[in-house]
This record gives structure tokens, C-alpha cells and sequence, in this order.
């Protein structure tokens, strides 16, 4: 073994407070150092090239640097070792700087802390072995899970880049929350005419495959080659023969008599129908729950939708099916539920039918909703509107500590669309503070106000009824007292909850959560949609609360990381991993429960664990923990670490 | 190395993600602490075993620094909760060896927290300068080499 020693001065940084030459002359007797030097700038061209150029003239095979944190300059001699033909696992680093010659001031202490902190590299780097990274190939084609704006906009980026994208949406159809919507705040776009175009090119998308009425049942894999598993409820109606005319709907037995989960019950449908008339893929969907056919076996002499349906679409003999094919990598865009108004009593959503959610007067509000657009609610144009902010968010009894985002903006977008069509309409919003932080957000609020909605600082206690009308009872925190309107009409701001769907995706791709239960992307700042589980992407709502430029913005970023994920022919994986050694694994799966990733696999046929080299991140906390010591850590073996703590004592 | 006034020898175990970070900043924003403290890098604290801190007091340390990601933010997702719930064991087993539990120290330091990374050195040299050597070395030390 032949270790070549650096010391670098780091200009004066390291040698105003450690004795370079003592270190060298110290060093120079210490065993496997072939050479010793000492350099102003090690890290600079000439440094780099002293190292390479006496790997060569001496046969180095292996390379210790005495200079700044490894968490600075590893990677660039890493860098240089490699060009001079060297394994660039064959270095180690001495911090002396950070960790010595900046924090001590006692020269002799320092530079007798220095000496152990290079003879114990030395030590570790005659043990180090070359490493080699695993390529692993890459499937060159992705999931997207969840069919709202999120997952279209990072479909059609990932699609338009050439690579084949499978896009699964639980319901029959794509479009998710902004589907339900009428106008966008702030600039009140109507969000159909914005969001169904995407939708048509998603259907249109040659790269696209369109899984709708299907939920992901399993994953397996990591990243380059996850296998996917997809289950699809059967439609009982045909999808290549539906032309989406209708007929069936308007001669359902039932027609105009099942509640539409789509319009929050607020409108009607058939038993065979589409959410929506924009809806993609626009074919009909026959409810199980409801249809005379599925629940009792009979609906009058024959189906009347079979009758119907010239082209013969109707097929009650469908059965589920289920798809599988793999893609290298996976963004989840699952959105959010709205939180449930009945978890706050004390407003009466359960009790009293003027008390309407958000998302409901989103649906009055809506052409295609159940008052084809007029603000008639339960028979009645209201007089009197009063909106509760921070319903379900900012509130800790419910469990929900932060702030929405989008409940201040689309109250005071509703505000000003009921001004806009009932003028007359006397208008309060009862906020807890206003947050107007987007692009041209506060400009809304202002025009708002001066459309002459009230604003009035403080919470609402309560909503009850006396004489056929109903009262809310509030705060106001700016003047300190109570006071109480009378409303027609009370919508509650309601927030945003995590999706239904998180535990089931959550522990399918082994993704954690932040306490919020939304999914945890790797990093707060620097990594919003990366996960801590490589080739896995967040977009949207999935994530926490977004408005749509937020979440069409995560979503092109996911797609992003995507794209550049795929366009590898095969990624490096890291090797510093954890190793099993088989002739000493007994079996006893102690490593299986520990590790985060679960790259654990035991393989029953020989008894003993597999460690897949794709998903193993390289804590080493298995090896910590194998009883039988079969489990080496690469660059982090315990006989390198017990080497490097002998030299320092 | 003379042996003329017995100082604290001190080992370090930190992870590359928080504490080792965090030992960087103390040192970029120049805070001094004693140079008792000789620091091994590894990638998580949990990938720290008994038999390395038992090696450590036996072959002259006089405490043991573990440093960990701060609860919540592991970059393993989880490795520190393991890292926790070994250290207590090891304490209890150190405490019936005779070595004061003290000797083993576990910190979260994030890696902006220099400040308290070098409060934590200053605070164990203290603390084991006043408590004194190591037993095990007064009896010899290596009585327990294999």
C-alpha cells in the first residue's frame, strides 16, 4: 500500500494556527505514506496536478488530503484522483481546517490535533477499497397519479419531451377540483375554457395512456424500473364503442333521481352518466351503487340505456381489469379532499341548507352546476351573504395547524361574483387575516372591498336560526366587541385536507409525510418536489395547499426532474451501500425493519438478505445493527472507522 | 505525545448531514472550543455501534460525542430515533461497567447550529476534565483488548 499525503495551507488559514512542517516531517514516518508534501493551495490546478502527477511517477493507490471540510472540496479530488487513474474511492480527507486550525488557538494543541486527525486517515484510506457504482438501467416512461391540473400539466410536459406517460385518475374523469370551478381568482379566467384544452390534448397525446376509473394498487421497484400495477372498475359500458351522445342518460329508468356526487349532491343525474359535459374521456360511466341492474339484477323487462344505445356500448358482463406495465420514474399529484365542514358544529352545515361549503356555491356559481349559473339557492335569491374564513385550517382542535392558501382569494373572488350578479346583495366576509400574497392578489382584495364587500376582522362563533332567518355571531378583533349579522346565505371558507388516498400511496412508495399529513418533499427550500425516495415526484396539493399557478408550477418542475431522470440510457447509483456478506447471514431479518427505504429483501430460498443496490441510500444503520456482523457498510466499514478511532486516541 | 498534564481525550462520531455540518460552521464562523475533540465522519449517527464506543473507552477515551440530525429532520428519515434509543441502552450498560453514563454524550446539532456545536465541546471538556480520566485506565486501560 502506497499512501500519498497532502497538507494544505489553505493561504494562511491552516498554517497560521497548525505547524505545517511538523505535520509533514511527522507524517512522512508514519507507515504506508510513500509521500508527504505540503501545498499553499492544494485544491487549486497546480495542487490537483501534483497529486495526479505523483500518482503516476509513484504508484499511488491511495490518496489522503489534509485540507477544508470533505463537505466542501471531496468531490473535486475526487475528481482529480480519477483523472490520474486512481479509483476515486481511494481518497480520504483530514479536515484541519473547519475542524482544527479555525476553532483552536493554541498552536501546539492544534497542531498536535492536526497529526491525529491525518494519521487517522491514513489509517481509514490503507484500508479503503475502490468502489464501483451500479448502473441501473432506465424505463423510459412515467406515472402520473392523480388527474387534476397537477397531474395534467406534468403528463403533457413529460409527454411533449418524447416519453411515454401512463396517467391514472380514480374518478371517470380528468380534471379534478378546477373541473368544479367557475372563475379563477385573481383575474377571473373561467377555469373550463383554461383547464379543458389540457384536458383534450391529455385524451389526444400520443404518448399519453389514459387510465381513468383506476386506482394504482401496487408499485414495485425503484427508480429506472418501478413495476405498476393498476386496477380499473369496470364502466359497464364499452369505451371504444361510446360515442359519450347521451341517450342512455336521458333514458335511464332513473334518470334525474341519483344524487350527483360531482355537484356535491346539490344537482341530479341518471344511473349512467358523465360528471360533467367537458368531462375526458367523455364516455359514459353506469354507478354501481345506484343502477337498477347491478344492485337488484333487473331494471323493468330490459335495461332501458341498452335499449337505447344504438351502437350497442352497454355491457353489464364487464369485469375489472388490470394493468401492468413499469416507468422509470413516478410523480404523485393526488390533491387534497375538502376539509368537512360538519367537524365545525357550531356553524350549522349540518343543520341548516343555506350553510353551504366553498366548493358547493363554486357548483351555483358554474353553468353546467345545478342552477345552470343563477345564484338561486334552495329556491331563493339570498339578500344576504356572509362568508366564514379559516374553516378547518389555522385550527389546531381540528388538527389542521396551517393556512390553506387559497381560502382568503377564492371568498374574495366569490364575494365579488355574487356582487357582480346581485348587486343589491349586502356581502360580509368575517376573515381572521387577510393573506393576499400572489400575483396581483392584493389588488383583487382592494377591488373587492371597493365592489363593496364588508370586511370584517375576527372569527365567527356561531350560526343559528330565529325566525326563518339565520345569524352569525361573531367578533370584530379590530374594535373589540361582538356583533351578529343576519344572512340569507353563509358560506364557509373551508380549507384544504391531505387526500383520502396518502396512507395507501404513502406506504406503496414508502413516502413520508410532514405533520400536516401532506406528503414531505426531500428538502423545504432546495428540493420542493423531490422525495426522499429517488425517481418519486410531488406535484400540486398532494404535496400542501397551492393555489393553480403554484400547483401548474410544481408540476412543470416535477416534470421536469422527470424528463431529466428519463433521457439517461441508465443512472449511477452511489456505492457507498450497504453490502451482505451471505456466508455469515443467519437469517434473522433483524436489517429488514430498520431501514427507511425498505432495500431490504429477504430471500427465502437461501435464507439470508438481499440489499437492493438501487433503493439502499447508505446510512448504515443496518450494519450498526446486524448481530451477526454480515452486513458491511462500503467507505464506512467498521474495521476502517475502528482504524480511524485507534489513530486518534 | 508528552504526558506531563492529563487533558480530556475526546471522540467524536458525527453525521455528514447536521452535526458534521454543523462542526463546519462553528469553524467557518471562527467559534473556539478546546482541541480535546478528534472528529470521525460518518454518513448517519446510526451507523455507530456499541462495540465502537466500547472500543473507544477502551483504548483511552475519556468520553464519547455522538451528533445527530435534531428529531423530525434525520436525512435518513429515521436514523437518529435509532441512534437515541442505542445511546440509552449503551448508557446503562457503561453505568453498570462503572463509567459514568456523562462519558457518552448525544447532541442534535443541525448544520447551522455552530454556535451550539461548539458550546456542546467547551461544555463536555468541562465536564470531564472536572470527573477525571477515564477508570478503565487507571487499571491499566487495555485490560479488555481482544
Amino acid at each position: 500500500m502506497k499512501v500519498g499525503v497532502y497538507i494544505c495551507h489553505c493561504g494562511v488559514n491552516i498554517s497560521s494556527t497548525v505547524n505545517i512542517d511538523n505535520v509533514v516531517e511527522t507524517l512522512k514516518n508514519v507507515a504506508n505514506v510513500a509521500v508527504c508534501k505540503d501545498y499553499q493551495y492544494m485544491c487549486s490546478d497546480p495542487g490537483q496536478e501534483m497529486i495526479k502527477s505523483d500518482i503516476a511517477a509513484h504508484g499511488l493507490d491511495r490518496i489522503v488530503v489534509a485540507a477544508c471540510s470533505p463537505r466542501m472540496h471531496e468531490p473535486t479530488f475526487r475528481a482529480a484522483v480519477s483523472d490520474a487513474g486512481l479509483n476515486p474511492y481511494c481518497l480520504e480527507m483530514a479536515n484541519i481546517r473547519e475542524q482544527c486550525s479555525w476553532v483552536h488557538e493554541d498552536k501546539e494543541r492544534a497542531t498536535e490535533k492536526a497529526v491525529s486527525l491525518v494519521k487517522s486517515a491514513v489509517a481509514k484510506a490503507s484500508l479503503l477499497e475502490p468502489l464501483e457504482s451500479t448502473k441501473i438501467p432506465v424505463t423510459h416512461s412515467a406515472l402520473v397519479i392523480g388527474g387534476g391540473i397537477a397531474g395534467i400539466q406534468s403528463a403533457l410536459d413529460i409527454a411533449n419531451s418524447g416519453y411515454k406517460v401512463y396517467l391514472v385518475e380514480r374518478e371517470p374523469s380528468i380534471g379534478g377540483h378546477m373541473a368544479k370551478f367557475d372563475k379563477t381568482f385573481p383575474t377571473l379566467d373561467c377555469a373550463a375554457c383554461i383547464l379543458t384544452p389540457k384536458m383534450v390534448d391529455v385524451a389526444r397525446h400520443p404518448n399519453i395512456e389514459l387510465l381513468t376509473y383506476s386506482e394504482v394498487e401496487r408499485i414495485d421497484g425503484s427508480v429506472g424500473s418501478f413495476h405498476v400495477t393498476v386496477r380499473e372498475r369496470p364502466r359497464y359500458v364499452d369505451m371504444e364503442t361510446c360515442t359519450g351522445c347521451g341517450q342512455c342518460a336521458s333514458a335511464c329508468r332513473l334518470a334525474g333521481r341519483i344524487l350527483s356526487d360531482f355537484d356535491y349532491g346539490l344537482a341530479k343525474r341518471s344511473a349512467i352518466y358523465v360528471p360533467f359535459p367537458q368531462a375526458v374521456p367523455l364516455k359514459y360511466t353506469i354507478d354501481p351503487d345506484s343502477c337498477l341492474m347491478i344492485t337488484r339484477g333487473k331494471c323493468g323487462k330490459s335495461p332501458s340505456c341498452v335499449e337505447a344505445c344504438d351502437r350497442g356500448a352497454i355491457d353489464f358482463e364487464q369485469v375489472e381489469k388490470v394493468h401492468e406495465f413499469d416507468v422509470g420514474a413516478v410523480v404523485v399529484a393526488t390533491g387534497y379532499n375538502e376539509f368537512q365542514a360538519k367537524q365545525r358544529p357550531e356553524f350549522g352545515y349540518d343543520r341548516f341548507e343555506n350553510v353551504l361549503t366553498g366548493l358547493e356555491l363554486e357548483r351555483y356559481f358554474s353553468p353546467n352546476g345545478p342552477t345552470g349559473g343563477k345564484l338561486v339557492i334552495n329556491g331563493k335569491v339570498p339578500k344576504s351573504v356572509v362568508f366564514v374564513s379559516c374553516v378547518g385550517s389555522r385550527d389546531k382542535r381540528v388538527g389542521n395547524a396551517y393556512c390553506s392558501r387559497v381560502c382568503c382569494m377564492y371568498i374574495a373572488k366569490q364575494a365579488h361574483l355574487i356582487k357582480e350578479k346581485l348587486p343589491d346583495t349586502d356581502v360580509t366576509v368575517m376573515y381572521t387575516d387577510m393573506r393576499a400574497f400572489g400575483k396581483g392578489y392584493e389588488e383583487f382584495y382592494e377591488r373587492v372591498q371597493k365592489e363593496g364587500v364588508h370586511y370584517r376582522r375576527g372569527n365567527a362563533a356561531e350560526v343559528y336560526e330565529e325566525d326563518g332567518r339565520l345569524h352569525v355571531r361573531a367578533e370584530d378583533t379590530l374594535l373589540g366587541e361582538p356583533y351578529e349579522v343576519e344572512a340569507d346565505l353563509v358560506v364557509l371558507g373551508t380549507g384544504l385536507r391531505p387526500p383520502s388516498s396518502a396512507d395507501g400511496i404513502a406506504s406503496m412508495l414508502h413516502l413520508s409525510r410532514s405533520s400536516d399529513k401532506f406528503f414531505l418533499e426531500a428538502h423545504p427550500k432546495l428540493r420542493p418536489v423531490d422525495t426522499v425516495i429517488d425517481g418519486v415526484f410531488l406535484a400540486g396539493c398532494a404535496q400542501g395547499p397551492k393555489d393553480i399557478p403554484d400547483s401548474v408550477a410544481q408540476a412543470c418542475g416535477a416534470a421536469s426532474h422527470v424528463v431529466n431522470l428519463l433521457s439517461k440510457d441508465h443512472i449511477d447509483a452511489e456505492p457507498i451501500i450497504a453490502i451482505v456478506n451471505e456466508d455469515g447471514c443467519v437469517g434473522c431479518r433483524t436489517c429488514e425493519q430498520l431501514c427507511p427505504y425498505e432495500a431490504h429483501a429477504f430471500d427465502e430460498k437461501r435464507g439470508v438478505m438481499t440489499i437492493n443496490k438501487a433503493l439502499c441510500k447508505g446510512c448504515g444503520s443496518c450494519a450498526a445493527a446486524c448481530p451477526s456482523g454480515s452486513i458491511s457498510m462500503n467507505h464506512f466499514r467498521d474495521d476502517q472507522i475502528v482504524a480511524q478511532l485507534l489513530e486518534v486516541l | 505525545m508528552g504526558k506531563q498534564q492529563w487533558t480530556p481525550k475526546i471522540v467524536g462520531f458525527l453525521c455528514n448531514w447536521c452535526c458534521y455540518a454543523g462542526a463546519d460552521m462553528a469553524g467557518t464562523s471562527r467559534m473556539k472550543y478546546p482541541p480535546n475533540i478528534r472528529i470521525i465522519r460518518v454518513m448517519c449517527s446510526s451507523r455507530i455501534n456499541a462495540e465502537m464506543i466500547l472500543k473507544a473507552f477502551q483504548t483511552g477515551a475519556d468520553a464519547v460525542f455522538i451528533g445527530g440530525c435534531h428529531p423530525g429532520n434525520c436525512h435518513y428519515v429515521d436514523g437518529n430515533y435509532r441512534t437515541k434509543k442505542r445511546i440509552d441502552v449503551l448508557k446503562r450498560l457503561l453505568s453498570h461497567m462503572g463509567i459514568d453514563e456523562r462519558r457518552l454524550r448525544l447532541e442534535w446539532v443541525s448544520a447551522a447550529e455552530g454556535e451550539k456545536f461548539s458550546q456542546t465541546m467547551q461544555s463536555l471538556a468541562d465536564e470531564i476534565e472536572q470527573m477525571g480520566p477515564n477508570p478503565l485506565h487507571l487499571t491499566g486501560g487495555k485490560t479488555y483488548e481482544r
